[in-house]
């Protein structure tokens, strides 16, 4: 098991050079107004402009393919759950399989729901494949104003994540050695996974105190005001980013409303 | 330049009855450099971190005044920043007092970039922005590290991520300079590089306190040395040969590992008798080059060599915990590899200690931790109590029979470790770096324990670091780069 949170971006790219925080409210600003609606048109329009702007963001299709892939998974669980439970099987019935009614109302609904999990997730994704979690902590407590409690805390216990997984194999080998396996027993399976899980929170949260402890002693948090050794800025083009991302996002509703087919989840 | 002051100062920790440290009367000058000394439980820890300001009033009880250039250190923790004002900059130096490096290299570093992580400091006590990067740079020449600014700290051996933590306290240039046992976690070439740091970076404006368990390589750095009395106060204080010389004997009894004690070498009475485990030419990629090895009853097997040589990889391999890439492993005249044994046959087999002790321990009580292997395997409740109250004996751990695992100080956990390997009565130990970090009593107590345990038939592997160990009972040294040359005349086990 690896974790990967590295940038995979090329960092020159115009938009992948923004503030991290403006990239970061850009993603909200757009995605967020698309979770009003329920019609499949919204989402698909936001895909095309999120796929359209991809190369200035300096992501390559096939990266964000492979970041975006267990996406899929989310798609498949929606439509089997359309299938089996809708409540609406409104529209031309295409085909049955046993009891379910499968209707082009059925497909319109579900392809809506997928198209919308896409189009929520890309711009979160795009945003984590172009900015280094530094300097999102970094823009977070400087421009964001964010408590450097936080987010620096959250860096550095971000920092000890992938030793959880060099952790997790070393317990699991230490109770074997222990004389503890589960065999073909699937409760007993559960209940080694449980006790295993149960370490590796124990460890961890020594290892947190153990880390604070540290961060106290280096002075963090102690009432002086801190300085900044990486500067973070705000500028024009990071209002212009964020403006665009609320104008686009507006526009794609105001499409949709004038063409009649905007569902609002409400009502 | 720092001076302290202790008198009659103590510390409880909340919901503890003992006193940490009690009456503890010391004036350390300007500029001295000091090992502080004392058996475990002595209070050299506790005492480090009230230099450090890391008590708060809240989280205990203290009695008597504990002082740093005359203020507290609670009180000058709090206040240390950055001069606002340029005429107070001037003797800015001496507002960072303190400063201390730990034990764990993991989780003393917050960043991801190595030049982050020094910067850090200076960012919390506010140091300006143009001058954090030069001393950024200043401090990691000082402590010899050998990457640009921007490697990532994922990616430093324990070693280096040591004094990269050492240069992120240097660059708030303190006048104090703590260190809580800075090479325990590291291997001999790490720890020295450490102190070669440590020596280099420090000048005579620095006052200097170790705790350190290895005394020997810590001598050259100090000039004197402060041996607390477990009960409170100072047993004995002035120079290191003086110490030596009246309170070696006692002081080497409690743990300490005094330079000139020697330990005479126990090897085995008796030949080696047929192979329990034998490898041939086994690899994992990227971890471990082909070697081949084997270790018969009745005799201690140590492997040695490098860090990333792959040593703790064969013992997993010997262990059966991992499959090979290639080559094979045969053990107690099974078909099937280790690996692919159940476990509740492996461990009635090989026993496995790891170095971390803390990743075996599967229960909440010390006595159901040595009951668990024993009742897996389908042993009776009369002889899982049998079997445990001998363990418990044997390992000084009676006392403990009750206690939470995760509470044993560093000794009494590898203590344990080895005892839960032993329930279930394996012939072949297999341990990985056994006398890592302990003192000299555990040492001497796993070195007799291990020699008791050969006399008794059994076989042992033992990964380790350690050449004192090496010396004293190896009774053949596998060193890992270079496989084994020899073939393998020795029959198997039937």
């Amino acid at each position: 098991m690896t974790l990967v949170f590295e940038p995979v971006a090329d960092p020159s790219a115009p938009l992948a050079r923004r503030n991290p925080v403006a990239k970061l409210g850009a993603a909200l600003l757009f995605s967020l107004p698309l979770v009003s609606t329920v019609d499949p048109l919204t989402p698909a329009i936001a895909l095309l402009v999120e796929l359209v702007l991809l190369p200035f963001f300096g992501v390559r299709y096939r990266v964000l393919a492979r970041r975006a892939a267990p996406l899929l998974l989310a798609a498949v669980g929606v439509l089997v759950t359309m299938v089996l439970f809708a409540a609406d099987r409104s529209g031309e019935l295409l085909f049955s399989a046993g009891p379910f009614e499968v209707t082009t109302g059925v497909l319109a609904t579900a392809t809506g729901l997928i198209l919308r999990i896409f189009a929520v997730a890309l711009p979160g994704i795009i945003v984590f494949a172009t900015t280094d979690p530094t300097d999102l902590a970094d823009a977070l407590v400087q421009n964001a104003k964010a408590p450097a409690r936080f987010a620096l805390g959250a860096l550095a216990a971000f920092r000890l994540l992938p030793l959880l997984a060099q952790e997790w194999h070393a317990l699991t080998l230490a109770r074997r050695a222990r004389g503890v396996d589960a065999g073909r027993n699937p409760v007993a399976k559960v209940r080694l996974f449980a006790s295993t899980a149960f370490a590796l929170l124990v460890g961890a949260l020594r290892r947190g105190v153990r880390l604070s402890v540290a961060m106290d002693a280096r002075g963090f948090d102690s009432g002086v005001p801190r300085t900044y050794a990486r500067r973070q800025h705000f500028t024009g083009a990071d209002t212009a980013l964020l403006a665009c991302a609320g104008v686009a996002s507006a526009a794609i509703l105001a499409v949709t409303v004038a063409l009649g087919v905007f569902r609002p989840i409400v009502g | 330049m720092s001076e302290v002051q202790l008198r009659g100062f103590g510390w409880r920790h909340a919901g503890r009855r003992a006193w940490a440290v009690r009456e503890l009367d010391l004036h350390i000058r300007h500029g001295e450099r000091v090992l502080l000394l004392g058996p475990s439980g002595a209070g050299k820890s506790t005492l480090l971190a009230a230099l450090a300001g890391l008590l708060p009033e809240d989280s205990g009880e203290s009695e008597g005044t504990i002082e740093i250039d005359g203020i507290s250190p609670l009180k000058a923790f709090r206040s240390s920043g950055f001069p606002r004002r340029p005429e107070d900059q001037a003797s800015a130096a001496a507002q960072f007092q303190v400063g201390i490096v730990f034990q764990d290299p993991q989780t003393q570093l917050v960043m991801a970039r190595s030049g982050d992580d020094v910067a850090f400091g200076c960012e919390n006590r506010g140091v300006p922005a143009g001058e954090i990067w030069p001393r950024v740079s200043d401090a990691l020449d000082r402590v010899g590290f050998p990457y640009p600014i921007t490697r990532s700290t994922s990616a430093l051996s324990g070693g280096e991520a040591q004094r990269l933590a050492l240069a992120g306290v240097l660059a708030l240039r303190p006048g104090l300079l703590l260190l809580d046992e800075p090479t325990a976690n590291l291997d001999p070439s790490g720890a020295e590089l450490i102190r070669e740091a440590v020596a280099r970076a420090t000048g005579p404006e620095t006052t200097l306190i170790i705790v350190e368990h290895r005394v020997a390589e810590a001598l050259t750095l100090v000039d004197r040395v402060v041996v607390l009395e477990p009960g409170g106060g100072v047993r004995a204080d002035g120079a290191p040969e003086m110490i030596f010389a009246a309170y070696g004997d006692k002081l080497a009894d409690e743990g300490v590992w005094v330079p000139g004690f020697s330990t005479p070498p126990v090897k085995a009475t008796t030949k080696a008798d047929p192979d329990l485990v034998r490898a041939e030419h086994v690899t994992v990629p990227g971890r471990l080059a082909p070697v081949s090895i084997a270790a018969g009853a009745g005799e201690v097997v140590a492997v040695t060599g490098p860090n990333g040589a792959g040593k703790s990889t064969l013992a997993l391999l010997l262990g059966g915990l991992l499959a090979p890439a290639s080559g094979r492993i045969e053990a107690f005249g099974d078909r099937q590899p280790p690996h692919r044994w159940r476990a509740a046959t492996l461990t009635q087999r090989i026993g496995s200690v790891f170095q971390n002790p803390e990743h075996q321990f599967v229960t909440s009580r010390v006595a159901d931790e040595l009951a668990l292997g024993p009742r897996r395997v389908g042993r009776s409740p009369d002889e899982v109590r049998r079997i445990v109250d001998d363990l418990l004996d044997r390992l000084r751990l009676t006392k403990l029979a009750a206690a939470n695992p995760y509470t044993l100080s560093g000794g009494e956990a590898r203590r344990l470790s080895v005892a839960t390997a032993l329930a279930t009565a394996p012939r072949l130990l297999v341990l990985d770096e056994p006398t890592f970090g302990q003192d000299r009593r555990t040492w001497r107590e796993l070195v007799d324990l291990l020699a008791g345990l050969r006399a008794e038939g059994h076989g042992i592997v033992a990964v380790t670091h350690d050449d004192a160990f090496v010396r004293t009972l190896a009774d053949r040294v596998v060193p890992l780069g270079a496989a084994e040359p020899a073939p393998l005349p020795r029959r198997l086990l039937p």
